[in-house]
Protein backbone atom coordinates (compact mmCIF):
# COMPACT_ATOMS: atom_id res chain seq x y z
CA UNK A 1 0.00 0.00 0.00
CA UNK A 2 1.41 3.53 -0.94
CA UNK A 3 0.18 6.53 -0.32
CA UNK A 4 -0.16 8.91 -3.13
CA UNK A 5 -0.79 12.49 -2.56
CA UNK A 6 -2.04 15.12 -5.12
CA UNK A 7 -2.64 18.97 -5.26
CA UNK A 8 -5.74 18.42 -4.03
CA UNK A 9 -6.18 15.03 -1.07
CA UNK A 10 -3.80 12.12 -0.29
CA UNK A 11 -4.82 8.64 -0.50
CA UNK A 12 -4.36 5.31 -0.84
CA UNK A 13 -3.37 2.98 -3.63
CA UNK A 14 -3.21 -0.41 -4.53
CA UNK A 15 -3.76 -2.49 -7.26
CA UNK A 16 -6.21 -4.28 -5.39
CA UNK A 17 -8.31 -1.28 -3.97
CA UNK A 18 -8.44 -0.24 -7.89
CA UNK A 19 -9.91 -3.50 -9.15
CA UNK A 20 -12.42 -3.39 -6.69
CA UNK A 21 -13.31 0.03 -7.31
CA UNK A 22 -13.55 -0.75 -10.78
CA UNK A 23 -15.83 -3.66 -10.28
CA UNK A 24 -17.83 -1.40 -8.37
CA UNK A 25 -18.23 1.22 -11.01
CA UNK A 26 -19.13 -1.99 -13.33
CA UNK A 27 -21.62 -3.77 -11.10
CA UNK A 28 -23.32 0.32 -10.63
CA UNK A 29 -23.14 0.20 -14.31
CA UNK A 30 -25.07 -3.14 -14.35
CA UNK A 31 -27.68 -2.10 -12.05
CA UNK A 32 -28.57 0.85 -14.00
CA UNK A 33 -28.97 -1.00 -17.07
CA UNK A 34 -30.54 -3.84 -15.55
CA UNK A 35 -33.07 -1.75 -14.20
CA UNK A 36 -33.50 0.13 -17.63
CA UNK A 37 -34.28 -3.10 -19.49
CA UNK A 38 -36.70 -4.37 -16.77
CA UNK A 39 -39.28 -1.41 -17.80
CA UNK A 40 -39.57 -3.14 -21.28
CA UNK A 41 -41.27 -6.05 -21.82
CA UNK A 42 -39.35 -7.45 -24.81
CA UNK A 43 -35.57 -7.04 -22.47
CA UNK A 44 -37.06 -7.19 -18.79
CA UNK A 45 -35.63 -10.40 -18.86
CA UNK A 46 -32.33 -10.11 -19.25
CA UNK A 47 -31.96 -6.92 -17.43
CA UNK A 48 -32.82 -8.97 -14.57
CA UNK A 49 -29.96 -11.00 -15.17
CA UNK A 50 -27.73 -8.28 -16.25
CA UNK A 51 -28.65 -6.94 -12.83
CA UNK A 52 -27.92 -10.19 -10.85
CA UNK A 53 -24.45 -10.13 -13.15
CA UNK A 54 -23.35 -7.14 -11.29
CA UNK A 55 -24.58 -8.29 -7.81
CA UNK A 56 -22.52 -11.16 -8.26
CA UNK A 57 -19.71 -9.19 -9.35
CA UNK A 58 -19.38 -7.22 -6.59
CA UNK A 59 -19.84 -9.77 -3.94
CA UNK A 60 -17.21 -11.92 -5.69
CA UNK A 61 -14.95 -8.92 -5.61
CA UNK A 62 -15.43 -7.72 -2.54
CA UNK A 63 -14.64 -10.80 -0.77
CA UNK A 64 -11.34 -10.97 -2.73
CA UNK A 65 -10.47 -7.46 -3.06
CA UNK A 66 -12.05 -6.07 0.02
CA UNK A 67 -9.07 -4.28 2.91
CA UNK A 68 -10.50 -2.14 5.70
CA UNK A 69 -7.69 0.13 7.39
CA UNK A 70 -6.98 -0.37 11.01
CA UNK A 71 -6.34 1.64 13.96
CA UNK A 72 -2.75 0.86 13.38
CA UNK A 73 -2.60 2.36 10.01
CA UNK A 74 -2.27 -1.32 8.40
CA UNK A 75 -4.61 -3.36 6.10
CA UNK A 76 -6.26 -6.09 6.44
CA UNK A 77 -8.06 -8.17 4.43
CA UNK A 78 -11.53 -10.11 4.47
CA UNK A 79 -11.09 -13.02 7.04
CA UNK A 80 -13.79 -15.46 8.32
CA UNK A 81 -14.20 -16.53 4.58
CA UNK A 82 -15.05 -19.78 5.19
CA UNK A 83 -17.98 -18.94 7.40
CA UNK A 84 -19.10 -15.70 4.37
CA UNK A 85 -18.98 -18.73 1.66
CA UNK A 86 -21.09 -21.28 4.35
CA UNK A 87 -23.75 -18.50 4.67
CA UNK A 88 -23.33 -17.40 1.02
CA UNK A 89 -24.39 -21.00 -0.21
CA UNK A 90 -27.28 -21.47 2.85
CA UNK A 91 -28.86 -18.63 1.71
CA UNK A 92 -28.38 -19.23 -2.39
CA UNK A 93 -29.84 -22.69 -1.69
CA UNK A 94 -32.66 -21.38 0.70
CA UNK A 95 -33.63 -18.12 -1.16
CA UNK A 96 -33.15 -20.48 -4.87
CA UNK A 97 -35.29 -23.35 -3.51
CA UNK A 98 -38.18 -20.82 -1.98
CA UNK A 99 -38.67 -18.69 -5.14
CA UNK A 100 -38.87 -21.79 -7.55
CA UNK A 101 -41.23 -23.61 -5.12
CA UNK A 102 -44.06 -20.94 -4.34
CA UNK A 103 -46.98 -20.94 -6.24
CA UNK A 104 -48.09 -17.95 -8.18
CA UNK A 105 -50.02 -16.64 -6.49
CA UNK A 106 -48.07 -16.50 -3.30
CA UNK A 107 -45.33 -14.53 -5.54
CA UNK A 108 -46.51 -11.17 -4.05
CA UNK A 109 -45.91 -12.65 -0.05
CA UNK A 110 -42.44 -14.32 -1.58
CA UNK A 111 -41.19 -10.85 -2.62
CA UNK A 112 -42.69 -9.56 0.95
CA UNK A 113 -40.38 -11.60 2.61
CA UNK A 114 -37.48 -11.33 0.81
CA UNK A 115 -37.43 -7.13 1.10
CA UNK A 116 -37.95 -8.28 4.79
CA UNK A 117 -34.32 -10.07 4.87
CA UNK A 118 -32.72 -7.11 3.05
CA UNK A 119 -34.12 -4.77 5.69
CA UNK A 120 -32.85 -7.31 8.65
CA UNK A 121 -29.12 -7.66 6.81
CA UNK A 122 -29.13 -3.65 6.94
CA UNK A 123 -30.16 -3.56 10.39
CA UNK A 124 -27.79 -6.15 11.45
CA UNK A 125 -25.30 -4.41 9.79
CA UNK A 126 -25.84 -1.19 11.84
CA UNK A 127 -26.10 -2.80 15.18
CA UNK A 128 -22.35 -4.85 14.56
CA UNK A 129 -20.77 -1.71 13.55
CA UNK A 130 -22.03 0.59 15.94
CA UNK A 131 -20.36 -0.53 18.80
CA UNK A 132 -17.14 -0.61 16.93
CA UNK A 133 -17.52 3.25 16.05
CA UNK A 134 -18.58 3.91 20.01
CA UNK A 135 -15.55 2.27 21.07
CA UNK A 136 -13.87 4.28 18.27
CA UNK A 137 -15.08 8.01 19.03
CA UNK A 138 -14.55 7.20 22.94
CA UNK A 139 -11.21 6.53 22.47
CA UNK A 140 -10.53 9.74 20.94
CA UNK A 141 -12.43 11.63 23.63
CA UNK A 142 -15.35 12.63 21.56
CA UNK A 143 -18.12 14.70 23.17
CA UNK A 144 -20.76 13.59 20.81
CA UNK A 145 -21.81 10.91 18.15
CA UNK A 146 -22.47 14.15 15.82
CA UNK A 147 -20.96 12.74 12.34
CA UNK A 148 -22.11 11.27 9.38
CA UNK A 149 -21.09 7.82 10.12
CA UNK A 150 -23.03 7.45 13.25
CA UNK A 151 -25.81 9.17 11.16
CA UNK A 152 -25.81 6.50 8.38
CA UNK A 153 -25.56 3.75 11.32
CA UNK A 154 -28.75 5.21 13.11
CA UNK A 155 -30.78 5.65 10.13
CA UNK A 156 -29.43 2.56 8.63
CA UNK A 157 -30.76 0.60 11.87
CA UNK A 158 -34.28 2.48 11.66
CA UNK A 159 -34.72 2.11 8.43
CA UNK A 160 -33.91 -1.85 8.12
CA UNK A 161 -35.86 -2.42 10.93
CA UNK A 162 -38.93 -0.91 9.83
CA UNK A 163 -38.95 -2.13 6.42
CA UNK A 164 -38.12 -5.64 8.53
CA UNK A 165 -41.41 -5.82 10.57
CA UNK A 166 -43.05 -3.65 8.03
CA UNK A 167 -42.49 -6.93 5.38
CA UNK A 168 -43.26 -9.38 7.69
CA UNK A 169 -46.80 -7.90 8.51
CA UNK A 170 -47.18 -7.05 5.25
CA UNK A 171 -46.37 -11.16 3.99
CA UNK A 172 -48.56 -12.27 7.02
CA UNK A 173 -51.65 -9.88 5.18
CA UNK A 174 -51.53 -11.04 2.25
CA UNK A 175 -51.33 -14.63 3.52
CA UNK A 176 -54.14 -14.33 5.03
CA UNK A 177 -52.34 -14.73 8.76
CA UNK A 178 -52.94 -11.14 10.32
CA UNK A 179 -56.54 -9.55 9.52
CA UNK A 180 -56.84 -5.80 8.94
CA UNK A 181 -56.65 -4.21 12.41
CA UNK A 182 -58.68 -0.75 11.99
CA UNK A 183 -58.56 1.90 14.29
CA UNK A 184 -58.19 5.15 14.64
CA UNK A 185 -56.37 5.29 17.73
CA UNK A 186 -53.91 3.19 16.03
CA UNK A 187 -53.09 6.66 13.77
CA UNK A 188 -51.70 8.71 16.96
CA UNK A 189 -49.98 5.79 18.62
CA UNK A 190 -48.17 5.37 14.93
CA UNK A 191 -47.57 9.20 14.66
CA UNK A 192 -46.36 9.18 18.38
CA UNK A 193 -44.54 6.27 17.69
CA UNK A 194 -42.20 8.01 14.48
CA UNK A 195 -41.40 11.13 16.19
CA UNK A 196 -40.12 9.00 19.64
CA UNK A 197 -37.97 6.88 17.11
CA UNK A 198 -36.46 10.03 15.45
CA UNK A 199 -36.09 11.70 18.82
CA UNK A 200 -34.22 8.82 20.24
CA UNK A 201 -32.04 8.92 17.33
CA UNK A 202 -31.06 12.59 17.67
CA UNK A 203 -31.07 11.44 21.50
CA UNK A 204 -27.94 9.19 20.44
CA UNK A 205 -26.28 11.72 18.42
CA UNK A 206 -25.89 14.40 20.57
CA UNK A 207 -25.03 12.10 23.66
CA UNK A 208 -21.43 11.40 24.54
CA UNK A 209 -19.61 7.92 23.32
CA UNK A 210 -18.95 5.78 26.24
CA UNK A 211 -17.03 2.25 25.33
CA UNK A 212 -18.91 -0.42 25.02
CA UNK A 213 -22.50 1.04 26.29
CA UNK A 214 -24.68 -0.25 23.89
CA UNK A 215 -28.03 -0.77 25.53
CA UNK A 216 -29.17 2.23 23.27
CA UNK A 217 -28.66 0.48 19.69
CA UNK A 218 -30.79 -2.46 21.16
CA UNK A 219 -33.62 0.29 22.39
CA UNK A 220 -33.52 1.39 18.91
CA UNK A 221 -34.02 -1.34 17.26
CA UNK A 222 -36.71 -2.54 19.18
CA UNK A 223 -38.31 0.47 18.36
CA UNK A 224 -37.78 0.69 14.81
CA UNK A 225 -38.91 -3.31 14.70
CA UNK A 226 -42.73 -1.92 16.52
CA UNK A 227 -42.93 0.85 14.75
CA UNK A 228 -42.81 -1.57 11.49
CA UNK A 229 -45.73 -3.25 12.87
CA UNK A 230 -48.29 -0.16 13.98
CA UNK A 231 -47.05 1.23 10.71
CA UNK A 232 -48.11 -1.51 8.40
CA UNK A 233 -50.85 -2.99 10.85
CA UNK A 234 -53.77 -0.54 9.76
CA UNK A 235 -53.27 -0.76 6.31
CA UNK A 236 -55.85 -2.58 4.30
CA UNK A 237 -54.51 -5.51 3.15
CA UNK A 238 -55.74 -4.66 -0.23
CA UNK A 239 -53.02 -1.56 -0.24
CA UNK A 240 -50.38 -4.38 0.66
CA UNK A 241 -49.19 -3.51 -2.80
CA UNK A 242 -48.77 -0.64 -2.60
CA UNK A 243 -46.79 -1.03 1.37
CA UNK A 244 -44.42 -3.21 -0.57
CA UNK A 245 -43.28 -1.12 -2.97
CA UNK A 246 -43.00 1.33 -0.56
CA UNK A 247 -40.87 -0.75 2.26
CA UNK A 248 -38.83 -1.79 -0.77
CA UNK A 249 -37.80 2.10 -1.33
CA UNK A 250 -37.13 1.71 2.54
CA UNK A 251 -34.74 -0.98 1.93
CA UNK A 252 -33.11 0.64 -0.49
CA UNK A 253 -32.57 3.95 1.43
CA UNK A 254 -30.95 1.98 4.64
CA UNK A 255 -28.84 -0.31 2.12
CA UNK A 256 -27.69 3.17 0.74
CA UNK A 257 -26.55 4.12 4.35
CA UNK A 258 -24.42 1.29 4.27
CA UNK A 259 -23.13 2.49 1.51
CA UNK A 260 -22.22 5.70 3.33
CA UNK A 261 -20.63 4.18 6.18
CA UNK A 262 -18.56 2.06 4.01
CA UNK A 263 -17.92 4.80 0.99
CA UNK A 264 -18.52 1.87 -0.52
CA UNK A 265 -20.38 3.17 -4.04
CA UNK A 266 -22.04 0.12 -5.29
CA UNK A 267 -24.02 -0.15 -2.15
CA UNK A 268 -24.99 3.80 -2.32
CA UNK A 269 -25.86 3.33 -6.23
CA UNK A 270 -27.74 0.39 -6.00
CA UNK A 271 -29.08 1.61 -2.53
CA UNK A 272 -30.36 5.12 -3.92
CA UNK A 273 -31.36 3.60 -7.56
CA UNK A 274 -33.70 1.46 -5.58
CA UNK A 275 -34.97 3.95 -3.58
CA UNK A 276 -36.09 6.80 -5.59
CA UNK A 277 -37.50 4.47 -8.42
CA UNK A 278 -39.44 2.27 -5.79
CA UNK A 279 -40.78 5.58 -4.68
CA UNK A 280 -41.67 6.02 -8.37
CA UNK A 281 -43.20 3.28 -8.35
CA UNK A 282 -45.26 3.78 -5.15
CA UNK A 283 -46.39 6.73 -6.86
CA UNK A 284 -47.78 5.32 -10.01
CA UNK A 285 -49.22 2.62 -8.10
CA UNK A 286 -50.99 4.68 -5.95
CA UNK A 287 -51.60 6.96 -9.27
CA UNK A 288 -53.24 3.82 -11.09
CA UNK A 289 -56.07 3.70 -8.06
CA UNK A 290 -56.43 7.40 -8.24
CA UNK A 291 -55.52 8.00 -4.80
CA UNK A 292 -52.66 9.69 -2.91
CA UNK A 293 -49.75 7.83 -1.03
CA UNK A 294 -50.64 9.42 2.61
CA UNK A 295 -54.14 8.38 1.63
CA UNK A 296 -53.03 4.34 1.40
CA UNK A 297 -50.81 5.19 4.31
CA UNK A 298 -53.37 7.04 6.75
CA UNK A 299 -55.66 4.15 5.57
CA UNK A 300 -58.70 6.00 4.18
CA UNK A 301 -60.25 2.43 3.02
CA UNK A 302 -62.34 0.33 5.59
CA UNK A 303 -62.99 3.01 7.88
CA UNK A 304 -66.24 4.99 9.40
CA UNK A 305 -67.76 6.25 5.99
CA UNK A 306 -67.51 2.90 4.15
CA UNK A 307 -70.92 1.67 5.27
CA UNK A 308 -72.17 2.75 2.36
CA UNK A 309 -75.95 3.12 1.47
CA UNK A 310 -78.59 0.00 3.58
CA UNK A 311 -78.99 -3.42 1.42
CA UNK A 312 -81.48 -5.09 3.40
CA UNK A 313 -84.21 -4.49 0.98
CA UNK A 314 -82.34 -5.81 -2.03
CA UNK A 315 -82.13 -8.68 -3.39
CA UNK A 316 -79.48 -10.28 -5.87
CA UNK A 317 -80.68 -12.68 -9.08
CA UNK A 318 -78.69 -15.98 -9.16
CA UNK A 319 -78.60 -17.96 -12.68
CA UNK A 320 -78.08 -21.39 -12.85
CA UNK A 321 -75.31 -22.80 -14.49
CA UNK A 322 -77.20 -24.52 -17.40
CA UNK A 323 -78.23 -20.60 -18.37
CA UNK A 324 -74.66 -19.51 -17.75
CA UNK A 325 -73.50 -22.52 -20.49
CA UNK A 326 -76.45 -21.07 -23.02
CA UNK A 327 -75.77 -17.52 -22.41
CA UNK A 328 -72.26 -17.79 -22.59
CA UNK A 329 -72.80 -20.21 -26.02
CA UNK A 330 -74.82 -17.95 -27.81
CA UNK A 331 -73.03 -14.48 -27.43
CA UNK A 332 -70.13 -13.41 -30.23
CA UNK A 333 -67.97 -11.34 -27.55
CA UNK A 334 -67.38 -11.79 -23.88
CA UNK A 335 -65.31 -10.19 -21.41
CA UNK A 336 -63.62 -11.96 -18.46
CA UNK A 337 -62.84 -9.48 -15.86
CA UNK A 338 -60.57 -11.25 -12.80
CA UNK A 339 -59.62 -10.41 -9.36
CA UNK A 340 -57.87 -11.69 -6.53
CA UNK A 341 -60.50 -14.47 -6.39
CA UNK A 342 -59.16 -15.62 -9.42
CA UNK A 343 -55.98 -16.38 -7.82
CA UNK A 344 -57.02 -17.72 -4.70
CA UNK A 345 -58.77 -20.41 -6.53
CA UNK A 346 -56.06 -20.84 -9.26
CA UNK A 347 -59.00 -20.93 -11.95
CA UNK A 348 -56.32 -18.99 -14.58
CA UNK A 349 -55.91 -22.19 -16.59
CA UNK A 350 -59.68 -23.08 -16.66
CA UNK A 351 -60.00 -19.58 -17.56
CA UNK A 352 -57.96 -20.34 -20.60
CA UNK A 353 -59.76 -23.79 -20.83
CA UNK A 354 -63.11 -21.94 -20.97
CA UNK A 355 -62.03 -19.45 -23.46
CA UNK A 356 -60.92 -22.20 -25.83
CA UNK A 357 -64.08 -24.31 -26.03
CA UNK A 358 -65.70 -20.37 -26.57
CA UNK A 359 -63.55 -20.10 -29.42
CA UNK A 360 -63.90 -23.24 -30.97
CA UNK A 361 -67.86 -22.13 -31.05
CA UNK A 362 -67.05 -18.68 -32.56
CA UNK A 363 -67.59 -16.61 -29.46
CA UNK A 364 -64.81 -14.28 -28.54
CA UNK A 365 -63.31 -14.44 -25.25
CA UNK A 366 -61.40 -11.69 -23.69
CA UNK A 367 -59.87 -10.57 -20.48
CA UNK A 368 -60.02 -7.01 -18.98
CA UNK A 369 -57.30 -6.41 -16.82
CA UNK A 370 -58.01 -3.70 -14.20
CA UNK A 371 -54.10 -2.15 -13.20
CA UNK A 372 -54.36 -3.03 -9.67
CA UNK A 373 -56.72 -5.85 -9.84
CA UNK A 374 -55.57 -8.82 -7.46
CA UNK A 375 -53.04 -7.93 -4.72
CA UNK A 376 -50.28 -6.34 -7.02
CA UNK A 377 -50.28 -4.20 -10.10
CA UNK A 378 -50.06 -6.86 -12.83
CA UNK A 379 -51.05 -9.57 -11.02
CA UNK A 380 -53.58 -10.94 -13.58
CA UNK A 381 -51.54 -10.90 -16.20
CA UNK A 382 -48.79 -12.66 -14.25
CA UNK A 383 -51.16 -15.49 -13.73
CA UNK A 384 -53.33 -15.66 -17.09
CA UNK A 385 -49.62 -15.48 -18.60
CA UNK A 386 -49.00 -18.54 -16.60
CA UNK A 387 -51.97 -20.77 -18.15
CA UNK A 388 -50.69 -19.37 -21.93
CA UNK A 389 -53.35 -16.94 -22.27
CA UNK A 390 -51.80 -14.70 -25.23
CA UNK A 391 -51.26 -11.75 -24.73
CA UNK A 392 -53.68 -9.92 -27.31
CA UNK A 393 -55.82 -11.55 -25.36
CA UNK A 394 -55.97 -9.25 -22.46
CA UNK A 395 -57.23 -5.99 -22.79
CA UNK A 396 -56.09 -3.02 -20.39
CA UNK A 397 -59.50 -1.00 -18.72
CA UNK A 398 -59.72 2.13 -21.31
CA UNK A 399 -59.85 -0.41 -24.10
CA UNK A 400 -62.27 -3.07 -22.67
CA UNK A 401 -64.46 -0.27 -21.21
CA UNK A 402 -64.65 1.50 -25.09
CA UNK A 403 -65.71 -2.12 -26.34
CA UNK A 404 -68.06 -3.00 -23.42
CA UNK A 405 -71.25 -1.43 -25.64
CA UNK A 406 -70.66 -4.34 -27.66
CA UNK A 407 -69.98 -7.21 -25.18
CA UNK A 408 -72.50 -9.58 -24.71
CA UNK A 409 -72.00 -11.25 -21.49
CA UNK A 410 -69.09 -9.96 -18.69
CA UNK A 411 -68.02 -12.85 -16.39
CA UNK A 412 -66.80 -11.33 -13.21
CA UNK A 413 -64.63 -13.78 -11.40
CA UNK A 414 -63.50 -13.13 -8.21
CA UNK A 415 -63.56 -9.32 -8.54
CA UNK A 416 -65.47 -6.54 -6.75
CA UNK A 417 -63.23 -3.48 -6.05
CA UNK A 418 -62.32 -2.81 -9.36
CA UNK A 419 -65.78 -3.37 -10.93
CA UNK A 420 -67.66 -1.54 -8.58
CA UNK A 421 -70.46 1.25 -9.70
CA UNK A 422 -69.48 3.38 -6.57
CA UNK A 423 -66.38 5.00 -7.44
CA UNK A 424 -68.23 6.58 -10.42
CA UNK A 425 -71.37 7.98 -9.03
CA UNK A 426 -71.40 7.83 -5.13
CA UNK A 427 -69.31 10.46 -3.89
CA UNK A 428 -69.79 9.68 -0.46
CA UNK A 429 -67.61 6.22 -1.17
CA UNK A 430 -64.27 5.71 -0.58
CA UNK A 431 -63.00 4.58 -3.46
CA UNK A 432 -64.99 7.10 -5.51
CA UNK A 433 -63.14 8.67 -8.19
CA UNK A 434 -60.72 5.30 -8.61
CA UNK A 435 -60.97 4.14 -12.10
CA UNK A 436 -63.05 0.79 -12.71
CA UNK A 437 -64.18 -1.41 -15.46
CA UNK A 438 -67.77 -0.70 -16.25
CA UNK A 439 -69.02 -3.96 -16.27
CA UNK A 440 -72.80 -2.46 -15.66
CA UNK A 441 -72.46 -1.29 -19.04
CA UNK A 442 -72.66 -4.86 -20.68
CA UNK A 443 -75.95 -6.83 -22.03
CA UNK A 444 -75.46 -9.19 -19.46
CA UNK A 445 -72.90 -9.33 -16.15
CA UNK A 446 -72.21 -12.53 -14.61
CA UNK A 447 -70.58 -12.65 -11.63
CA UNK A 448 -68.65 -15.58 -9.65
CA UNK A 449 -68.48 -15.26 -6.26
CA UNK A 450 -67.79 -17.24 -3.21
CA UNK A 451 -70.38 -15.55 -0.57
CA UNK A 452 -71.57 -12.13 -1.12
CA UNK A 453 -68.85 -11.16 0.96
CA UNK A 454 -67.85 -7.71 0.56
CA UNK A 455 -64.34 -6.77 -1.34
CA UNK A 456 -61.21 -6.26 0.41
CA UNK A 457 -62.04 -2.49 0.84
CA UNK A 458 -65.03 -3.37 2.87
CA UNK A 459 -67.46 -1.52 0.94
CA UNK A 460 -71.52 -2.42 -0.63
CA UNK A 461 -71.05 -3.36 -4.19
CA UNK A 462 -74.36 -2.06 -6.21
CA UNK A 463 -73.20 -4.08 -9.02
CA UNK A 464 -74.51 -7.28 -7.56
CA UNK A 465 -78.73 -5.72 -7.27
CA UNK A 466 -78.38 -4.10 -10.78
CA UNK A 467 -80.49 -5.29 -13.19
CA UNK A 468 -78.65 -6.87 -15.69
CA UNK A 469 -76.68 -8.66 -13.31
CA UNK A 470 -76.63 -12.42 -12.62
CA UNK A 471 -74.66 -14.17 -9.99
CA UNK A 472 -73.06 -17.57 -9.72
CA UNK A 473 -72.17 -18.31 -6.45
CA UNK A 474 -69.17 -21.01 -5.16
CA UNK A 475 -65.56 -21.09 -5.66
CA UNK A 476 -64.27 -19.84 -9.05
CA UNK A 477 -62.26 -22.86 -9.95
CA UNK A 478 -65.07 -25.36 -8.90
CA UNK A 479 -67.85 -22.68 -10.78
CA UNK A 480 -65.77 -22.79 -13.83
CA UNK A 481 -65.02 -26.24 -13.96
CA UNK A 482 -69.00 -27.21 -14.09
CA UNK A 483 -69.22 -24.50 -16.36
CA UNK A 484 -66.96 -25.43 -18.98
CA UNK A 485 -68.53 -29.19 -18.90
CA UNK A 486 -72.07 -27.76 -18.56
CA UNK A 487 -70.65 -25.79 -22.36
CA UNK A 488 -69.18 -28.98 -23.66
CA UNK A 489 -72.50 -31.12 -23.09
CA UNK A 490 -74.42 -28.62 -25.13
CA UNK B 1 -23.37 25.72 11.17
CA UNK B 2 -19.78 24.80 10.58
CA UNK B 3 -20.38 21.34 11.69
CA UNK B 4 -22.69 21.00 8.37
CA UNK B 5 -20.53 22.97 6.19
CA UNK B 6 -17.72 20.08 7.00
CA UNK B 7 -19.74 17.32 7.06
CA UNK B 8 -21.03 18.45 3.63
CA UNK B 9 -17.31 18.59 2.35
CA UNK B 10 -16.10 15.37 3.66
CA UNK B 11 -18.87 13.57 2.10
CA UNK B 12 -19.33 16.02 -1.11
CA UNK B 13 -19.37 12.51 -3.28
CA UNK B 14 -21.44 10.46 -1.27
CA UNK B 15 -23.81 13.39 -1.18
CA UNK B 16 -23.07 13.97 -5.62
CA UNK B 17 -23.42 10.01 -6.06
CA UNK B 18 -26.66 10.16 -4.35
CA UNK B 19 -27.91 13.53 -5.96
CA UNK B 20 -27.80 11.91 -9.14
CA UNK B 21 -29.01 8.21 -8.62
CA UNK B 22 -31.94 10.02 -7.60
CA UNK B 23 -32.66 11.52 -11.04
CA UNK B 24 -31.33 8.55 -12.65
CA UNK B 25 -33.70 6.22 -10.71
CA UNK B 26 -36.70 7.86 -11.33
CA UNK B 27 -35.77 8.63 -15.20
CA UNK B 28 -35.17 4.98 -15.46
CA UNK B 29 -38.67 4.05 -14.18
CA UNK B 30 -40.98 6.95 -15.84
CA UNK B 31 -43.20 5.48 -18.59
CA UNK B 32 -43.00 1.97 -17.14
CA UNK B 33 -46.30 0.05 -18.53
CA UNK B 34 -48.65 -1.52 -15.46
CA UNK B 35 -48.04 -4.90 -16.61
CA UNK B 36 -44.23 -4.86 -15.65
CA UNK B 37 -44.72 -3.36 -12.52
CA UNK B 38 -44.60 -6.24 -10.31
CA UNK B 39 -41.61 -7.73 -12.15
CA UNK B 40 -39.92 -4.25 -11.75
CA UNK B 41 -40.69 -4.03 -8.00
CA UNK B 42 -39.54 -7.29 -7.55
CA UNK B 43 -36.31 -6.71 -9.69
CA UNK B 44 -35.68 -3.89 -7.69
CA UNK B 45 -36.20 -5.57 -4.49
CA UNK B 46 -33.11 -7.91 -5.21
CA UNK B 47 -30.92 -5.08 -6.57
CA UNK B 48 -31.11 -3.55 -2.99
CA UNK B 49 -29.92 -6.99 -1.73
CA UNK B 50 -26.37 -5.10 -2.69
CA UNK B 51 -26.19 -4.79 1.31
CA UNK B 52 -24.80 -8.46 1.57
CA UNK B 53 -21.75 -6.69 0.62
CA UNK B 54 -21.75 -4.54 3.92
CA UNK B 55 -22.71 -8.33 5.48
CA UNK B 56 -20.03 -9.49 3.74
CA UNK B 57 -17.49 -6.64 4.78
CA UNK B 58 -18.54 -6.70 8.24
CA UNK B 59 -18.24 -10.58 8.78
CA UNK B 60 -15.11 -10.25 6.96
CA UNK B 61 -13.67 -8.17 10.40
CA UNK B 62 -16.10 -9.90 13.18
CA UNK B 63 -13.63 -10.91 16.62
CA UNK B 64 -15.71 -11.93 19.39
CA UNK B 65 -18.29 -14.84 18.71
CA UNK B 66 -21.37 -12.28 18.83
CA UNK B 67 -20.46 -10.43 15.76
CA UNK B 68 -20.11 -13.76 13.83
CA UNK B 69 -23.36 -15.14 14.72
CA UNK B 70 -24.90 -11.56 13.67
CA UNK B 71 -22.98 -11.52 10.61
CA UNK B 72 -23.46 -15.14 9.72
CA UNK B 73 -26.88 -14.15 9.82
CA UNK B 74 -26.55 -10.96 7.76
CA UNK B 75 -25.14 -12.73 4.71
CA UNK B 76 -27.72 -15.34 5.10
CA UNK B 77 -30.57 -12.90 5.04
CA UNK B 78 -28.46 -10.66 2.75
CA UNK B 79 -28.10 -14.14 0.02
CA UNK B 80 -31.89 -14.87 0.38
CA UNK B 81 -32.80 -11.35 -1.07
CA UNK B 82 -30.23 -11.34 -3.75
CA UNK B 83 -30.62 -15.02 -4.63
CA UNK B 84 -34.50 -15.11 -4.31
CA UNK B 85 -35.05 -11.86 -5.36
CA UNK B 86 -33.33 -12.53 -8.66
CA UNK B 87 -35.08 -15.97 -8.98
CA UNK B 88 -38.74 -14.78 -8.61
CA UNK B 89 -38.25 -12.08 -10.78
CA UNK B 90 -36.89 -14.29 -13.59
CA UNK B 91 -39.68 -16.38 -13.18
CA UNK B 92 -42.19 -14.04 -13.06
CA UNK B 93 -40.51 -12.74 -16.36
CA UNK B 94 -40.44 -16.36 -17.91
CA UNK B 95 -44.17 -16.76 -18.44
CA UNK B 96 -43.72 -13.28 -20.29
CA UNK B 97 -41.11 -14.37 -22.38
CA UNK B 98 -43.26 -17.58 -23.33
CA UNK B 99 -46.16 -15.45 -24.50
CA UNK B 100 -43.60 -13.38 -26.81
CA UNK B 101 -43.04 -17.09 -28.67
CA UNK B 102 -46.23 -17.56 -29.24
CA UNK B 103 -47.37 -14.59 -31.09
Amino acid sequence: METIQTLTKTFEFSEYISILELSYILASVLFILGLKKLSHPDTARSGNLWAAAGMGLAIVFTILFHKTKLEDGTYQGIHNIGWIVGALIIGTVVGWLAARKVKMTAMPQMVSIFNGMGGACAALISMMEFPRMQNELAGHQATTMLNGEALAILLGLMIGGVSFAGSMVAFGKLDERIGDVKSPVLRYINLSFLFILLGFVVFIMFKSPVAGENWMIYTLAGLALVYGVTFVLPIGGADMPVVISLLNSFTGVAAAMGGFLYSNQAMLTGGILVGSSGTILTMLMCKAMNRSLLNVIIGAFGGSSAAGPATGDKTVKEISLSDAAVLLSYSQKVLVVPGYGLAVAQAQHLCHELENLLASKGVELKYGIHPVAGRMPGHMNVLLAEADVAYEKLQEMEDANNEMNNTDVVIVVGANDVVNPAAEDDASSPIYGMPVIKVWEAKNTIIMKRSMAKGYAAIENNLFFMPKSRMLFGDAKATLQKLVSEIKNL
Amino acid sequence: MNDILKFLLEYREAIFIIILSIFLGIEVISHVPSVLHTPLMSGANAIHGVVIIGAIIVMGHAVNILAMILGFIAVVLGTLNVVGGFVVTDRMLEMFRKKKKQL
